[in-house]
């Protein structure tokens, strides 16, 4: 008993901490969600109910961010991965030069992401000012195509900067992982199947495959959730004006959230609370699938 | 398949460049007969494992030959010379089932070579019966002791017939008992088989035990080759003398002078043959005999009961390996009660070496 109460006191800090920031804030979160009309300076609510939930889920904003959200998902998280697994192959074939190659791979980890969003701004967006090109239409020019601006075009063409930014960003944190597995695999498994003769698309399809598959669910899981949260990657390349940016809206469900609590349109924590619960749900949904996926296949 | 290794070398680049290649294969010279079960002995470090892989084409050679019978394999990679190999650490593929592993090699055949699903099946199924896991095949490598694991390391090994089959320390990692278990199942299998096994071992008993011929070697120079018995009884230098047999030999510093062997002062054995000089004098723990007026005298230590044997430690100015251990019979055994205990020496357990080549002096007796 005495060892308990001990075991409490050591825990205390954490529990205070834990609870005040993260579950007090959720359980807030999920009551806010029911009481329409909640005002943060009066702290008052005209009813309970589900309304809120009725409202966003008819937001043709809200649908947009999920729209865009999806997408976003579907697109980086399997290219990201497969060209992370890709590289980390090419990465721990090659023996010269190969931590220049590590260190260039990982350098946007370390870069922050509102400078690579600038970046990568100047790198698609037509300027108003000067009378040069982005380098992208510069390039397309080169095939004799009429210059192009991805930031202020079309819908495909934000989408597209967007999943690209994405997949640029994400690579060197799996990249770092998936070498870090491949060079984790016991050599004498591919020195057994050297001398068995076997072709090298077999070695990586039953040896190599097998043995990292806890890292790849492990990242695709993470990557799963990390999309779902994109937010700061979205304003970095097209600003904070998110359902107005060039003619399309490229809002995400977290970008909606804030616009809905603090945005030009904003003021409405019941709306925003009731959109991060159905974000909630959905992560929730996803992963659980995810994982038992993951654990069916590590059975077989 | 005969083996024959020719003047073969390996070096590997030293990780300090400046200083000088490592040597760990020096000038082989030797033929492996047909169908025998051999022991690649040393300490650790001196090449055993690099041997291994020279003979199995995972390693190129820097300079020499190996042959499979009158083929010179040198140059063909390991795929192509029909070897099986068995690692220490097994390399079992944790994610298939034994049935699987067993089956990888034969999946791995294309061309002529390749075989339909029923034969590839029967095949697995023979090899796993030899190694009598058959009970087993559903198993990942993970529900298997390492005993079992070792098996279908062996199985899988065996699967393709190969013309030679390369152990790398096959016991290593398997506990006392179940080393001696697994060793007699070696050499059944090989028996039964007929294929040409090679294995490495840092364990002399293992090596000796179930071996048709035993490869000594230290520092990637070969030391001797030859039956298991001979090499105990006639060892060709310290070196070999030293690494064979438990408890180990009792060396000493000696002298011959007009054919007689002298140890301290004492006038011990006759050496005939032998030249005058100082020696090494390598004695068998059982090559002392107890002798009331032996030439041999120690200050006796203590008494050691082993049940059938009496291990008899006592120690003398002119040993060299700490303490003298020698193995008697129990029923002569002192009762310890003794200052000095003296002995006969069996000549054809005693052997001299020279002081500066360590090589063996013949005499006779």
């Amino acid at each position: 008993m005495k060892n308990n109460i001990k075991g409490w006191l050591y825990l205390l800090p954490a529990i205070l901490f834990l609870g005040v920031f993260m579950v007090y804030p959720l359980i807030d979160v999920f009551v806010y969600s029911f009481q329409e009309n909640y005002q943060f300076v009066s702290q008052t609510y005209t009813g309970v109910g589900a309304y809120n939930y009725s409202y966003v889920l008819h937001d043709a904003s809200f649908l947009q961010a999920v729209k865009n959200t999806f997408i976003l998902v579907i697109v980086t998280v399997p290219l990201s991965t497969g060209f992370a697994l890709l590289i980390s192959l090419a990465l721990s074939s090659v023996k010269k030069l190969k931590n220049l190659f590590q260190t260039v791979y990982f350098l946007p980890y370390v870069t922050n992401t509102l400078a690579v969003g600038l970046v990568f701004m100047l790198l698609f967006k037509e300027s108003d000012q000067s009378q040069t090109h982005s380098l992208i239409s510069t390039i397309i020019g080169l095939f004799g195509l009429e210059p192009f601006d991805f930031i202020d075009g079309p819908y495909w063409a934000n989408m597209f900067v967007m999943c690209f930014y994405t997949i640029w960003v994400v690579l060197p944190f799996k990249i770092l992982i998936l070498t870090s597995a491949l060079a984790s695999v016991n050599q004498d498994y591919y020195r057994a199947a050297k001398v068995d003769g076997t072709r090298p698309f077999r070695i990586f399809t039953r040896i190599t495959l097998p043995m990292i598959r806890p890292m790849i669910f492990y990242l695709i899981i993470t990557g799963f959730i990390g999309a779902f949260k994109a937010y700061s990657d979205v304003v970095a390349i097209f600003g904070t004006d998110l359902n107005h940016a060039g003619a399309s809206g490229m809002n995400t469900i977290v970008g909606y959230v804030y616009d809905m609590l603090y945005g030009s349109t904003g003021g409405y924590p019941s709306y925003a609370s009731a959109a991060a619960i159905i974000l909630f749900v959905i992560v929730l949904t996803i992963t659980t699938i995810n994982l038992s996926i993951s654990r069916r296949n590590a059975h077989n | 398949m005969k083996v024959v290794l020719k003047n073969l070398t390996k070096r590997f680049p030293n990780r300090n460049k400046k200083l000088p290649d490592v040597i760990a294969v020096n000038d082989f010279d030797f033929e492996i007969p047909d169908g025998k079960l051999i022991g690649l002995l040393g300490p650790s470090g001196c090449g055993k494992s690099t041997t291994l892989n020279l003979i199995s084409g995972l390693e190129k050679p820097t300079s020499g030959r190996v042959f499979f019978g009158d083929t010179d394999v040198t140059e063909l990679p390991p795929e192509n010379r029909g070897v099986g190999l068995v690692f220490q650490n097994y390399a079992l593929y944790p994610h298939l089932t034994v049935r699987q592993n067993i089956l990888f090699p034969l999946q791995n055949l294309r061309g002529d070579k390749k075989l339909s699903k029923e034969v590839m099946e029967e095949k697995a199924l023979e090899a796993a019966k030899l190694v009598q896991i058959d009970s087993l095949m559903e198993r990942k490598p993970s529900e298997l002791s390492g005993g079992q694991q070792q098996r279908v390391a062996i199985a899988r090994a065996l699967v393709k017939m190969p013309s030679v089959l390369l152990l790398d320390e096959p016991l290593s990692n398997l506990d006392a008992r179940l080393r001696l278990q697994t060793r007699e199942e070696i050499r059944r299998i090989q028996n039964e088989t007929g294929i040409t096994t090679i294995f490495v071992t840092h364990d002399q008993e293992e090596a000796m035990s179930i071996s048709d011929l035993i490869v000594v070697m230290k520092d990637g120079v070969l030391q001797q080759i030859g039956k298991p018995q001979d090499v105990y009884d006639m060892p060709e230098n310290l070196f070999v003398a030293k690494f064979l047999g438990t408890p180990a030999i009792n060396v000493f510093e000696g002298e011959v002078k007009n054919s007689r062997l002298y140890i301290g002062c004492e006038d011990v054995l006759a050496v005939t043959g032998a030249p005058d000089g100082e020696v090494w004098v390598g004695i068998r723990p059982e090559g002392f005999s107890l002798d009331e007026g032996g030439a041999f005298k120690a200050k006796l230590e203590r008494v050691e009961v082993m049940g059938r044997d009496t291990s008899v430690v006592s120690t003398h100015e002119g040993c060299v390996t700490g303490s003298i251990r020698s193995i008697v019979p129990s029923e002569e055994r002192p009762d310890g009660s003794e200052k000095t205990v003296s002995f006969s020496l069996k000549p054809f357990k005693t052997h001299l070496f020279s002081k500066d080549t360590e090589e063996r002096i013949p005499f006779s007796y």
